[in-house]
């Protein structure tokens, strides 16, 4: 594999006295579709929000593009190029749909991603742009959680359930906008529940249960029976 | 004539009231933080006015070109250094803290400017009145009004028209995924702060212009800027505009019927209020 953009070392996360996450380690490299997939609750938002900074680590546990970030704050990681589109979309409701793209730009860093591809990309978005977020349909608010992720220009994006409750031909529309998004040598690391549709968009899979990584490797190879077994911890 | 009169004393001195009010309102606004050392705050800002008039030799409105930036600062590193550790949470500790300071406020300025009324010389523009209609009205109020006006238009504009704005409003929905946008809350809370502290300044020089004040005066300036903020309804700047003018005005009818009334009309206005809409009269209608 050539140098990772991402690596987690002996990655732990709590809340509370709960543990959430032991030991993780994961590579990512440059260009890589990874999917994460795992029963509800195995960790796996967890595992993002470590990423990107909203749960403190330390320094040496999450690397990348060869610095230590475990211990930055969230807007530092933004900083650096980590982009999160947050289970449950998480939009601002007291910002119009276009006051949400814009702030996704508040880390000013260059690249090919504006106002105006993301709403090349989602044409709605531009028909939509004046009204408050929360009068969006739940499709086209994930369209603006997403585009406000792109609008940081980001060298990895995390996307974290974005099937969550949308109906499939919703699903489908958004799952066929992935490969514009990633096309162009972004890293993106893909947490759904749905194994088909992460397997489908992603070259390699780690599962996750209970908080540690059950099975990896790439998608072509690893099996059915394999999955269900990382998955539910049981014998298939 | 005279009830028309009063009732536009009244509504000249809901700008001050607003103005006393706008910056409480913007920070709970904003951070979810109840300021019971504002009215103090008010009262530092009216001494710091009063030493760089006599320090410098200038009028009080020029004064506010060392005062803003001042308290603005203030407001920063007061936020940064302490506030931001009791937010998150909890509502007692921010509550605590900011009671604690206006006790070490109040003190401080009592050992450095001793406990006798002090008023800011304004000059001719004190005494100087307008005749409007039938009446005559000061020219001070009618300026403190229009100050209000514009202090609210702009907090306004700063609030809904930057990307300043922008990044309070998404703070304050939601702080985690803010930062996620790169946002440093910390920074933001700050910068918050720093805004309501410049408009305090504001308020400190024109109260310290339109009467005395000695170092106790914080708590009633607190107290009517909370019922503003309350009559207007929360998270509604105009709003806060017109709670401070029934303020004034329930206060300046209360005077009038008798001198002893003014303060209890204002409160009786206030609870009424709240009594009858507990949202405030205008409060923010969210999306
Ligand atoms: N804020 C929280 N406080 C306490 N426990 C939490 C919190 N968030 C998640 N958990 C627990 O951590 C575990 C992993 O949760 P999560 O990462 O959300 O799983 P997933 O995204 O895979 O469904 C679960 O057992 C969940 O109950
Ligand atoms: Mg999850």
């Amino acid at each position: 594999m050539p140098d990772p953009v991402l690596s987690l070392r002996k990655l732990d996360a709590h809340y509370g006295d709960f543990q959430a996450l032991f030991g993780i380690d994961m590579e990512i490299a440059a260009g890589e579709v990874v999917a994460i997939i795992g029963a509800n609750g195995a960790g796996k938002t967890t595992l993002l929000r470590s990423i990107a900074g909203l749960l403190k680590n330390q320094a040496g546990q999450v690397s990348y593009q060869g610095d230590t970030i475990g211990a930055l704050r969230a807007d530092q990681v933004a900083q650096k190029g980590i982009a999160l589109v947050p289970e449950g979309r998480q939009l601002f409701p007291s910002l119009s749909v276009e006051e949400n793209l814009l702030i996704g730009a508040q880390t000013g860093r260059a690249g090919q991603w504006s106002l105006g591809k993301v709403y090349a990309l989602f044409p709605i978005l531009k028909e939509r742009k004046d009204q408050a977020s929360t009068t969006l349909s739940g499709g086209q608010q994930q369209m603006v959680a997403i585009g406000r992720a792109l609008m940081a220009n980001p060298d990895l994006i995390l996307f974290d359930e974005i099937s969550l409750g949308l109906a499939p031909v919703i699903i489908k529309s958004i799952y066929d906008a992935l490969p514009d998004i990633v096309g162009d040598g972004m890293t993106a690391m893909i947490v759904e529940q749905d194994i088909g549709k992460a397997l489908s968009v992603s070259s390699r899979a780690y599962c996750l249960q209970e908080g540690r990584v059950s099975l990896t490797g790439a998608t072509d190879t690893i099996s059915r029976d394999d999955i269900t077994r990382a998955y539910f911890g049981v014998e298939a | 004539m005279e009830w028309i009169s009063a009732i536009m004393q009244g509504t000249l001195l809901g700008g001050l009231y607003a103005l006393f009010a706008a910056g409480l309102s913007l920070i709970f606004g904003v951070m979810r933080l109840v300021n019971i050392a504002h009215g103090d705050l008010i009262v530092l800002a009216a001494y710091m006015g009063l030493s760089t008039t006599v320090m410098l030799g200038i009028h009080p409105f020029m004064a506010l070109l060392i005062v803003m930036p001042a308290m603005a600062g203030i407001g920063y590193v007061l936020q940064r250094g302490i506030l931001n550790r009791t937010l998150g949470g909890d509502i007692l500790p921010p509550l605590l803290v900011t009671f604690g300071l206006s006790v070490i406020l109040q003190n401080t300025l009592l050992e450095l400017y001793s406990a006798d009324p002090q008023k800011m010389n304004a000059g001719v523009i004190e005494t100087a009145s307008v005749p409007v209609g039938g009446l005559t009205l000061g020219v001070l109020p009618v300026l403190t009004f229009a100050i209000a006006i514009a202090v609210i238009a702009g907090l306004q504009f700063i609030f809904y028209r930057t990307a300043l704005g922008r990044a309070f409003r998404a703070t304050s929905d939601n702080s985690d995924i803010a930062q996620l946008m790169g946002l440093n809350k910390a920074h933001v809370f700050g910068m918050a702060m720093a805004l309501a502290l410049a408009v305090t300044a504001i308020a400190g020089i024109l109260l310290g212009v339109r009467t005395s004040f000695d170092p106790s005066v914080g708590g009633a300036r607190l107290i009517f800027g909370f019922e503003a903020v309350i009559i207007g309804g929360l998270g509604n700047l105009w709003g806060t505009l017109a709670g401070g003018v029934i303020l004034g005005v329930a206060q300046t009818i209360g005077a009038k019927i008798d001198p002893g009334w003014q303060l209890l009309a204002g409160h009786i206005a206030f609870l009424v209020v709240l009594a009858i809409r507990p949202q405030g009269l205008f409060p923010r209608v969210d999306h």
